[in-house]
């Protein structure tokens, strides 16, 4: 129990540090630019949604710091996130909502994809040492995870979108289609989806099989092990149930901390495919210096990783009964 | 980034006399080992080419003096841009500013991770808790949307509000490794006698700590500079670099923008990707080649014919 409860005080500091670097940056940068977002503003948005526009983006000199802190702790904790501009009148939260299913099914599930193949992956090459495998495996994704995810999407278009014409150049469906839930429309969205999330597993799953296959390696030594064997259990039991079952932990709470890395890395995919989730949302934010927007999607794509990592905790909890034995 | 997650354990090294023969040591094991060897000289030949770009580069790189997209031809090794600038030169010219990226972003990264993670270590109880608690946070957090909402607010800032942006992102996860090693020498008898001698904490940390992590802290200045690599790629992919610049990101920014695909001008897209990934992948592989040296469970095996 110990260990959920820290897990959920980590859960909460950094849930509130995020929060404070979303008041802190616009405060403690030049704010030129949010300016003249704010000044764009004017005349097309009622008084009160400025003012929690300004409140957001730290204009409100007539107040304290202490202040304004407390009234954007408010705002957030009604969600209220402002009004964006490059969907105007529509407010920030409306618009994350429009983009959130796209991305949560794309990175959710090639994530779960690249975990589970890797992690197999790993573990049979671990197990068959000095194989094809293991010989080849390790350099190549090495080398792949150093990849930039965007020019790997880039490369993916030119192949099979524009030069065998097998998928789409980009977005998530035919313009022509409405957005409802018909076989259809779902065949045409996993259509428009297989390079995007394809691009996401290629360059995430090297690092499931390296740690796999590294902590493998380690656990295939150990006494509980060698023991199996002398027993006579057969191979395939002896991979997934004694080595495997207990070589996966560290792939599992890696899985929290590369979550983060993967999220940032489909921003670029889907900027590249004009995919239209939450990441070439926040690129459109960028360019229309949409600053309410971009920090919402900040803020947003920072909480969900933090569930997710608070999720890995909790299963590692679980699995692992040392966690929940601990202090 | 996971790919070190084992290395941690396995990477204390025994205590050390001199720092030189660590180094010589280190050296020795890395000429020794093929992965390292790649990695190396693809550093080499990349260190080469930024040095003698003047002198290589057939054309001056920003001058639009030829016609739009031309095919690769022996004139233009790559083709032209949409602007009429040579493709090849631009690719010469722009190792410049990807290397200083990768190396001086590395090299800052690593050092606020071993500020933070040997203090923290060395320190203990509370000032641990604190400084691992904002290691922590800073891990969990995920990067790019962080960076970009920083690199957009200190628009047009160049490479140093780049590097900038990276260092602030890039050190959480090379803090927490050195943690965890210094943790476990922070018990050995030499420290002991050290202390025992009345030596100052600066001196124990600075001469007796830092050796014994050395392979360690070349080791997250490698993959400190992936990332480095990576993500001024992405932020200047994005627009967020400097648009005038000479770098594989900005020529990926203005590729992607003229629609270079479309155009029919691949190799504009493609050449600068290519780079990027060289670059990032030799890093990555003397980063591996490390951990194969130091936990010598990882080496390849070579089986014997039966």
């Amino acid at each position: 129990m110990t260990y959920l409860i820290r897990r959920l005080e980590f859960f909460a500091i950094t849930l509130w540090a995020a929060l404070t670097m979303n008041f802190i940056i616009p405060r403690v940068m030049p704010g030129s630019p949010a300016e003249a977002m704010l000044v764009r503003f004017h005349g097309r948005a009622s008084p009160q949604t400025i003012r929690t526009i300004e409140i957001a983006l730290g204009f409100h000199t007539d107040e304290s710091l202490l202040q304004q802190y407390g009234e954007y702790l408010w705002n957030m904790a009604h969600l209220n996130l402002g009004t964006s501009l490059t969907f105007f009148p529509s407010s920030v939260g409306k618009a994350i909502m429009v983009g959130l299913p796209w991305t949560v099914g794309l990175v959710g599930l090639s994530t779960v994809i690249a975990f589970v193949l890797g992690t197999l992956v790993g573990m049979l090459s671990a197990w068959r040492r000095g194989g094809i495998l293991d010989g080849a495996l390790p350099t190549v994704f090495i080398m792949v995870s150093a990849f930039p995810y965007f020019w790997i999407a880039l490369v993916a278009i030119l192949i099979f979108s524009f030069t065998l014409n097998w998928f789409p150049l980009g977005f998530g469906y035919d313009l022509h289609q409405h957005i409802e839930l018909s076989w259809d429309f779902i065949g045409n969205a996993i259509w428009h989806g297989f390079l995007p999330a394809l691009t996401i597993v290629i360059t995430s799953i090297g690092g499931w099989i390296l740690t796999m296959r590294n902590t493998m390696i380690t656990t295939l030594a150990e006494d509980y092990v060698k023991m199996a064997r002398a027993k006579g259990l057969s191979p395939v039991r002896i991979m997934f149930m004694y080595a495997g079952r207990n070589a996966i932990l560290p792939n599992l709470t890696g899985f929290a901390m590369s979550l983060g890395f993967v999220i940032s890395g489909a921003i670029l995919v889907e900027i590249v495919f004009n995919y239209p989730g939450l990441g070439y949302m926040l690129l459109q934010a960028v360019n229309n210096e949409d600053f309410a927007l971009m920090q919402g999607l900040f803020l947003l794509i920072t909480v969900a990783v933090l569930v997710a990592v608070l999720l890995a905790d909790f299963l590692t909890a679980l699995l692992d009964p040392r966690t929940r034995a601990a202090d | 980034m996971s790919l070190n997650l084992v290395a941690d354990q396995s990477r204390v090294a025994a205590p050390v006399g001199s720092r030189s023969r660590v180094l010589g040591n280190l050296a020795r094991a890395l000429v020794s080992n093929r992965k390292a060897l790649t990695g190396l000289a693809v550093l080499v030949i990349f260190a080469l080419v930024a040095l003698l770009a003047p002198v290589i580069a057939p054309y001056p790189p920003q001058a639009d003096l030829f016609g739009q997209i031309l095919p690769p031809s022996a004139q233009h090794l790559l083709g032209t841009t949409g602007n009429g600038q040579d493709i090849f030169s631009q690719l010469l010219w722009g190792t410049r500013q990807s290397l200083v990226i990768a190396i001086l972003a590395g090299a800052a990264a690593t050092v606020i991770s071993v500020i933070v993670g040997v203090t923290a270590a060395y320190l203990g109880g509370i000032p641990d808790h604190v400084l691992n608690l904002f290691t922590d946070v800073f891990l969990v957090i995920p990067t790019l949307p962080l960076m970009i909402v920083i690199a957009a607010y200190a628009r047009s800032g160049g490479v140093f509000v780049i590097i900038l942006v990276i260092v602030i992102t890039g050190w959480s996860y090379g803090a927490r490794q050195l943690r965890s090693q210094a943790l476990s020498l922070r018990k050995r008898e030499f420290l002991e006698a050290a202390r025992v001698r009345g030596e100052r904490n600066v001196y124990i940390i600075l001469a007796e700590i830092l050796p014994n992590m050395t392979s360690l802290i070349v080791a997250n200045f490698l993959g400190a500079a992936v990332y480095a690599v990576l993500a001024a790629a992405g932020l200047q992919f994005l627009g967020l670099g400097d648009p005038n610049d000479l770098s594989w990101g900005t020529m990926l920014f203005w590729a992607e923008n003229n629609g270079a695909l479309l155009a029919g001008s691949p190799w504009w897209a493609i050449a600068p990707g290519l780079c990027i990934a060289l670059l990032g992948g030799a890093f990555a592989l003397v980063n591996y080649a490390f951990d194969e040296i130091g936990n010598p469970a990882l080496r390849p095996v070579r089986r014997r014919r039966q």
